[in-house]
């Protein structure tokens, strides 16, 4: 009888599981709900939860609902594999991640195995933003899709406006101390060594990540190199605390960043009293002009009360839907296939496309800069009263770089 | 040069000063109890939390005074029902204790307040530049914050050293039994000096708030460096702690405006070698590796004068 029982309870949840897999899509999404990383974990995956909301109530990609399983990494590459397989072993096809290019590259080279290892059982690996650049380069592959833009386009489109300012004389470069943050400084050095050879780069200085508690020292050897611009790639409390210690030292230059409006950034950039000087680059933001982007901005607002920090992950639900219908199947070979080369318009306006060298999405890239709104800009950010102003909009051509990727294809 | 070595030497003061005003609370508690207490940077986190939380329904000054009562009520109730039971079965289960409390607090702070940093700011009152040196503006809150570690840290040498009732605290670690025979409440006693410890270290907590970032995981960014300065200035000396907090603030702030490298001092490795593993660590600046130079200060000074700079005890 006990054996009976056994068998039963073994056996009742394989024959009734299979029925449910068919009727939901399982997202994995693997980011930090604990520790350091958490308070961008928890609105990433906020946003996700929204954009599969959205997708439910218009019924769903192909008939099927969306399901999002929130998955903690604590940002730590080892245990986002052990997450990864515990997805996979409750039949999640599609894993998306984000804050960690170390986790990124640990995730990618766990799916392409996985791919290898079981043919029939593929996972999609959607990255919405690690920007290392050797994702798409010498590390990429095949199971890999990059809705950001990676760390080296964005320095592409930064040293495009920057060219063209001649205010610019002496720029210091203040970056993290790991993968990243190297390559935010070598792609500044080499792009703006060949587009402004007359730029002098007066410091370029690493620091420990999320180790400073003080950046005074930092802010003293800016000012007496004499620069009238930083370059940095600086994120979290490390962006927020350096802009605290410029406030206070009364520094006044010009700052070009990638992630001034993370949480914390807008608050330290609004005490600095830089207004309008402080740059960021990204693939859209809430006062972007365009109608259709500032109404689900409002509407995103409203409903889970936060910033609308990743316009990315609305493209990338969108294009999943869009290549599963082209695909007409939510079988991950062929949604792999489907979104090679699959040309999307982005939320904020203008057309992407999913590059088949080595699966970068190219986009339209914004430079935004953060002070006081006039009356068009309806949005401010962290309650400041100040929000993001258009600076420049760089169309998908003049944002691309090349790939030395060589993809090994099924 | 002139110019970087006044401004980092002053940089080095005030955040050296910082150091002290965060560390004094546990050095009270540790000298006076011998409890290394793991939850204190928690103590500092609630303090920055309460602050935050007093001065939008109250302003900065009543949270200034508020906010520590409250971190130190309870801290003494940690101590009256928390440490006083698992005081008996020794040092261990003490610092488990603290070590669990650590992350509970972290945990019920995130859950009230959330995990992004809140928007706590300097009053006002000091949100000024107080001096200027070659064009480098020095806020009035920093000055502020040392010349509050400053006073704490007289006065904390006053009661302890000059009254008497510095005089039955001391007496109370180390002949508990005999000060409890000549009438005094020895349980009060740890209780209050308990109370004291937390009280400032939220103290510290709302006033490094504004300055630093506050958010749910401040606790365990400042956690390492309190204990470097106890340990490198010596367990449960108060001057100690205070020399210790100075030479690590301008430590670390002078290691940062030094550009040198091995490759500066001794010329580039062999080109044709490549980049290796060896390469790289002959590239390292001093600058990039500065926040960690405490912790190597540490390490040096544990091996060479175990008992720290002006520590009396061996442990």
């Amino acid at each position: 009888m006990r054996k009976l029982t056994l068998a039963i309870a073994v056996i009742a949840p394989m024959l009734g599981q299979p029925a449910s897999a068919e009727d939901t899509i399982k997202i994995g999404y693997i980011d930090p709900l604990s520790g350091g990383g958490a308070s961008v974990g928890e609105g990433g995956l906020k946003t996700f939860q929204y954009l599969a909301d959205e997708l439910n109530a218009k019924g769903g990609i192909l008939g099927k609902k969306i399901e999002i399983i929130p998955l903690d990494n604590k940002t730590n590459p080892q245990e986002s594999l052990v997450q990864a397989q515990k997805a996979i072993d409750a039949g999640v096809r599609y894993i998306t991640q984000g804050n960690g290019s170390s986790v990124a590259a640990a995730l990618s080279d766990f799916v392409t195995k996985n791919n290898s290892r079981n043919p029939g059982k593929e996972v999609l690996y959607f990255n919405y933003a690690a920007v290392d650049p050797s994702l798409t380069n010498e590390k990429c592959s095949y199971w890999h899709f990059r809705w950001d833009a990676s760390s080296d386009i964005k320095m592409e489109a930064l040293t495009n406006y920057m060219k063209d300012a001649p205010s610019i004389k002496k720029v210091y470069l203040i970056n993290q101390d790991y993968s990243f943050g190297q390559s935010v400084r070598t792609d500044a050095r080499k792009m703006l060594g060949a587009k402004r050879p007359d730029i002098q780069i007066v410091g370029d200085e690493l620091h420990p990540l999320l180790k400073v508690t003080d950046f005074s020292p930092y802010i003293a050897k800016i000012k007496a190199s004499g620069a009238d611009s930083v370059v940095t790639g600086n994120w979290g409390q490390d962006f927020a605390l350096l802009l605290k210690a410029a406030a206070d030292a009364g520094l006044k230059v010009n700052w070009y960043t990638y992630y001034a409006g993370g949480a914390g950034g807008p608050t330290a950039v609004k005490q600095t009293g830089l207004d309008h000087q402080v740059f960021q680059i990204t693939e859209g933001f809430a006062n972007s002009g365009n109608k259709a982007a500032m109404d689900y901005e409002k509407a995103f607002r409203a409903k889970v009360n936060l910033s609308l920090w990743y316009p990315r992950a609305v493209n990338e639900m969108r294009m999943f839907k869009a290549a599963a219908e082209k695909a007409n199947s939510i079988d991950p070979v062929k949604m792999a296939a489907a979104l090679e080369d699959l040309k999307f318009e982005v939320l904020d306006g203008g057309q992407g496309i999913m590059r088949k060298d080595d699966h970068q999405f190219l986009q339209p890239i914004y430079i935004s800069s953060f002070g006081k709104l006039t009356e068009s800009e309806p949005f401010d950010e962290e309650s400041t009263g100040w929000g993001w102003h258009l600076v420049s909009k760089i169309d998908t051509p003049q944002a691309m770089v090349s790939t030395t990727c060589k993809m090994a294809r099924p | 040069m002139l110019e970087l070595i006044v401004i980092s030497t002053l940089n080095g003061v005030l955040f050296g000063m910082l150091l002290f005003l965060l560390s004094s609370g546990l050095t009270v508690i540790f000298s006076m109890m011998g409890v290394l207490n793991f939850a204190h940077a928690s103590f500092y986190m609630l303090g920055a939390f309460f602050g935050f939380q007093l001065t939008k329904w109250s302003g900065f000054w009543p949270a200034l005074v508020l906010a520590p009562l409250l971190v130190g009520a309870i801290g003494m109730a940690v101590e009256r029902y928390g440490l006083r039971n698992t005081h008996k079965h020794g040092h261990v289960a003490e610092l488990l204790l603290t070590f669990g409390l650590a992350f509970a607090i972290e945990e019920i702070v995130s859950m009230i307040w959330g995990k992004s940093p809140v928007d706590y700011r300097v009053p006002t009152l000091l949100d000024f530049p107080a001096f200027t040196v070659f064009s480098t503006n020095y806020p009035a809150y920093k000055i502020f914050m040392l010349a509050v570690s400053v006073v704490i840290f007289v006065a904390l040498l006053i009661v302890l050293k000059r009254t008497r009732v510095g005089l039955i605290v001391q007496a109370a670690l180390t002949h508990p039994h005999m000060v409890g025979h000549l009438g005094h409440n020895v349980g009060r006693v740890f209780m209050v000096v308990f109370g004291v410890g937390s009280a400032l270290a939220g103290l510290a907590g709302v006033i490094a708030g504004p300055a630093l970032v506050t958010q749910s995981d401040m606790a365990a960014a400042l956690g390492p460096i309190l204990f470097v300065v106890i340990v490198f200035g010596g367990l449960g000396s108060l001057p100690g702690a205070f020399i210790a907090s100075l030479v690590i603030g301008l430590v670390q702030t002078f290691a940062v405006a030094l550009n040198g490298s091995l490759a500066s001092a001794f010329g580039p490795l062999d080109p044709s070698a490549g980049p290796s593993v060896l390469t790289d660590v002959w590239n390292v600046t001093i600058a990039q590796v500065a926040p960690i130079v405490p912790y190597l200060l540490l390490v040096i000074i544990l091996i060479v004068r175990p008992m720290g700079l002006m520590g009396t005890r061996e442990s």
